[in-house]
């Protein structure tokens, strides 16, 4: 029976008749009979010594189960949060860098405003709130620091006592004679950048729910994760429960990027509760406790300095990066995020023969920071894509002539970067020029003249921008400390009826999966894509797996079942030739049947033979029963995505507001699975990127108070702030991934943030204004107009 | 002290003593057992509650459940009528209109709304129309043609009589 291949096809996605009728499967939405509801107080402080914590009348308020501070959870033997990425290598003075303690809920200290002091367990989730009211906390307010080049200043207040000046690491990555490249530099532009602090806002908070089984003595552990099984191991770590008595479950995901990779304080106050209780307890945040309480992202100052010949090629970066970490390290990638992620790519997709990155992490009274949509490659690229405007601007040069003269080029690649990473493939030029043409780049510095006669300010932004995602080579990655592989795993099991269950480790939560897996498997099994069904998120039946994040699923995760895939079919035909009597050799499989070359009409469908497998009496001597197989890939290198981007704006310069009026995006991550999807994962990314270039902006003020901490002070962009987007895509195979496949789930916001802000500067740039710190609020851009005007 | 309230919610009649604070989201949920409606936020932004009361689209994270007694509510669960898809949900389908899904179920009753207001919107007002409610997947540019889709179906849809009397 010929399918239908399903490789390429816009199918439609087999999760959303769920999700549009309202059966989708959130934590949330999950009840157990028994259940009790968890609420946290949290520290109003952001720096502050607890004198005393008096829970008394909370605990005997009426429905109240139980009441635990820091102290019960010591008692219990519960120890402070690990952190998966100690930095070493590249650390300035050689040493692994020291982990500052961060509980579960402070004994007694405070270190930023939403810091866990106490947690209420109750009946329903109302009087679990209402108890908070009733605990009394002796604060003793401290100085705080929120802003990080201040935390590093002598005199600082201290976050941590074994962390001097705050400085969590000095690393530094330098690459090329640095020195050299300065000194044969015709000039030295340089700048000064601040890349926001931003926050992830995933539409669904975080949620957890526990349940003890006391006879079993197993835990079972519903959230909303990126990758349940990384939470299962580091739960295990803190709580003691045996990795294997402890099942964690993530079914439908509310978006994380990234955010949801980490485990948090509550997460561990879930099930701790649950065991010494021997009842159910669910914790949802509220959205105002998730903008305290869940990770950040970004949050740099950035001072940059770029060696530059007057013909415009670039040959050498130095920057100085002091990344915020908030005020303890993040359980996810936090360290990985300013230093290895971001570093590497600091050379974008350019020759230069010299980089230098000095990254400092430091400690303040903040919410922890940590991995967000492109995590260190949005802050690297900013950098250098904003940094080519800079330089062009000063040359003398078009932007697109100063990208052009610096591009590495087709026939170099496999090329090794500057940044040390080793480049896959690429075609730079052909994603520049598709996106010129597409914008009518020429035609437009026409218009833009003619708009500027009639007092009008238009602008065009350009981003050429390459990746690295799917995360990766797991060598590479214990060799610069993350404690952890980054392979992923699959089981691909055919039925004796011919319909395949997959297994997969990664864990989708909104990219569509459950849709481009079944194609991929679909099309590599010749059966139709309906018979193939995708389990994920299921630490009891799916194997290990390293999650959802880096754009890395389809890379990596995809690669694992196609191997997988490859494997069953490989059973399958020697199962073929016994049974139809021919050489190994002859037999051949094409969209689901195997037949003998030579002989056409000797042929048995994949489904037959799943069943002579189910059979198992008329299999070749050495071959088991059954058609199930499984793949670790370890993938030999990342990938490496690129594209050229090119946003186009007016600002009104009497109220400095930015309306975006054409926004292209052309993006090249090899061959496509399924292109509805990657429409849709090329326009969320837009949306966060230009969100960051224009609205979102997470603000404390000097005592540790989150200023944007709401919904209604933390500009998410609406559909009237953005527009229709213009795709369109190259297509350049990686070399090394079975299928040519790279990432797409981040490139929209690495690309799109430099793209606005070039376009925003280039529409002021009559005023001579030469540079504006995202975000472009109104008020950003209306106070360097004024400048400008009276300069 | 509980207060008794009735409230008719997609087409079935109920009775429940509620606390006078219980939020109309919160009694959907947790009493009733309709999870398909949403909380994404504290603040009235987001939209992920958003629920059709007596024809109107509300945010029932700002509604009692008490203000809603005697009323009738429209959510999520019940816009498919007999196993047909509404043409809102067929659109967010077809047009790949959510990604995580979490804001779908409020996205679509502002959509349906907005249908029922203005069968035939530009690009502009169907983005004016969805400020009350957030998305953090999409872009927004697949739902706008969600709704575009949903509104050319359900003008054909009202139109086809007319045709057949001609």
């Amino acid at each position: 029976m010929a399918v239908t291949k399903m490789f390429g096809a816009a199918v439609k996605r087999r999760e959303d008749p769920r999700l549009i009728t309202g059966k989708g499967y959130y934590t949330d939405d999950m009840n157990v009979p028994g259940q009790t509801y968890m609420a946290v107080l949290r520290s109003p402080y952001g720096h502050a010594r607890i004198r005393g914590i008096n829970v008394e009348k909370a605990r005997k308020h009426p429905g109240v189960v139980a009441v635990f501070t820091g102290q019960d959870l010591a008692d219990g033997g519960i120890g402070p949060l690990p952190q998966a990425w100690p930095l070493e290598v590249g650390m300035v003075n050689g040493q692994k860098m020291t982990i500052p303690e961060w509980r579960v809920l402070a004994i007694d200290r405070v270190r930023f405003t939403g810091d866990g002091v106490a947690a209420v367990i109750a009946e329903d989730p109302y009087t679990a709130k209402d108890a908070l009211d009733l605990i009394d906390v002796d604060y003793e307010p401290l100085p705080a620091v929120t802003n990080q080049a201040k935390a590093m200043e002598p005199g600082a207040p201290q976050l941590h006592d074994n962390v001097p000046n705050n400085i969590a690491f000095h690393w530094r990555l330098a690459n090329g004679d640095i020195d050299a490249a300065f000194a044969s530099a015709d000039r030295i532009v340089k700048a000064h950048f601040i890349n926001q602090r931003l926050i992830p806002n995933p539409m669904e908070t975080h949620a957890a729910l526990a349940q003890w089984n006391a006879g079993a003595e197993e835990m079972t552990f519903w959230n909303t994760s990126q990758n349940p099984h990384v939470t299962r191991l580091l739960g295990t770590l803190v709580t003691g429960i045996p990795e294997h008595k402890l099942r964690v479950v993530a079914r439908d995901v509310g978006g994380g990027f990234g955010c949801k990779i980490s485990i948090y304080p509550g997460d561990i106050l879930t099930m701790w509760a649950a065991r010494k209780l021997n009842r159910p307890v669910k914790w949802t945040e509220e959205r105002r406790e998730n903008y305290l309480a869940t990770a950040h992202g970004r949050d740099h100052i950035q001072d940059v300095e770029y060696a530059v010949k007057n013909d415009g090629t670039v040959l050498g970066i130095r920057v100085k990066a002091i990344a915020n970490m908030g005020a303890y390290l993040n359980t996810g990638p936090a360290p990985g995020v300013p230093t290895w992620l971001f570093a590497p790519m600091l050379a974008g997709c350019y020759k230069l023969i010299a980089l230098q990155c000095d990254t400092y992490g430091v400690y303040t009274n903040t919410t922890p920071t940590d991995a967000y949509r492109g995590a260190g490659r949005p802050e690297a690229t900013y950098i250098i894509e904003r940094g080519m405007d800079l330089i062009a601007r000063e040359l003398g040069m078009d932007p697109v002539e100063i990208r052009r003269k610096n591009f590495i080029q087709p026939d170099e690649f496999p090329y090794t970067s500057i940044g040390t990473f080793v480049y896959d493939s690429g075609n730079y030029q052909g994603s520049l020029n598709k996106a010129l043409e597409i914008a009518d780049y020429a035609g437009f510095r026409q218009r833009q003249a003619e708009a500027r006669k009639q007092g009008k300010y238009l602008g065009i932004g350009l981003s050429t921008y390459v990746e690295v995602c799917g995360l990766g080579p797991s060598a590479g990655a214990n060799a610069i400390g993350f404690t952890g592989g980054l392979w992923e795993s699959a089981v691909v099991r055919m039925h004796p009826t011919g319909s395949v269950t997959v297994f997969t480790g990664s864990s989708p939560h909104g990219q569509g999966e459950e849709t481009t897996f079944a194609q991929l498997v679909s099309s590599e099994l010749g059966v139709p894509v309906e018979a193939v069904e995708i389990i994920h998120g299921d630490t009891n039946s799916v194997p290990f797996g390293m999650g959802t994040y880096g754009s890395r699923s389809l890379a990596v995760g995809g690669a694992a079942l196609v191997m997988a895939a490859r494997k069953i079919r490989e059973k399958a035909r020697k199962i073929a030739a016994h049974q139809l009597e021919a050489a190994l050799d002859d037999v051949v499989f094409d969209n689901g049947t195997f037949s003998v070359q030579g002989s056409p009409d000797k042929k048995k469908t994949i489904q037959e033979i799943a069943f002579a497998a189910y059979m198992g009496g008329n299999l070749p001597p050495d071959v088991t029963p059954m058609l199930e197989e499984n793949h670790y890939y370890d993938p030999p290198n990342f990938v490496f995505p690129f594209g050229a981007h090119i946003c186009e704006v007016e600002v009104d310069i009497e109220t400095g507001v930015t309306r975006l009026l054409r926004y292209i995006a052309v993006d090249d991550c090899g061959p496509v699975v399924n292109p509805m999807i990657v429409d849709g994962q090329v326009h969320g990314g837009l949306a966060q990127g230009i969100g960051q270039a224009l609205y979102e902006h997470g603000i404390y003020d000097d005592n540790g108070q989150l200023l944007s901490g709401s919904m209604m002070d933390y500009a998410v962009p609406t559909a009237s702030e953005l527009i229709h987007f213009d795709l369109a895509r190259t297509e350049t195979p990686s070399p090394h991934q079975p299928l040519g496949l790279k990432g797409v789930g981040e490139t929209g916001t690495i690309a799109s943030t430099p793209a606005v802000a070039n376009a925003v500067v280039d529409a002021l740039s009559p005023l001579g204004i030469t540079h504006i710190d995202i975000p472009l609020t109104p008020e950003n851009v209306w106070h360097a107009i004024q400048n400008a005007r009276k300069a | 002290m509980k207060h008794k309230i009735h409230l008719k919610v997609n087409g079935v009649e109920h009775t429940n003593e509620v606390e006078p604070r219980l939020l109309l989201v919160h009694y959907l949920r947790d009493v009733l057992n309709l999870t398909g409606t949403h909380v994404g936020c504290d603040t009235s932004q987001c939209g992920a509650c958003t629920v059709m009361l007596n024809g109107q689209a509300v945010k029932s994270c700002t509604v009692l459940a008490m203000q809603a007694s005697g009323g009738e509510v429209t959510t999520v669960e019940g816009l498919a009528t007999n196993g047909t898809l509404h043409p809102v949900q067929e659109g967010f389908w077809e047009k790949h209109g959510l990604q995580c899904g979490f804001c779908t179920p409020g996205m679509m009753i502002t959509a349906v709304q907005l249908l029922e207001r203005n069968p035939n919107p530009t690009e502009d007002e169907i983005r004016h129309a969805l400020e009350g409610n957030l998305c953090r997947c999409t872009g927004y540019q697949n739902i706008v043609s969600a709704i575009q889709y949903a509104a050319e179906k359900m003008r054909t849809a009202s139109a086809q009589p007319v045709k057949a009397a001609q």
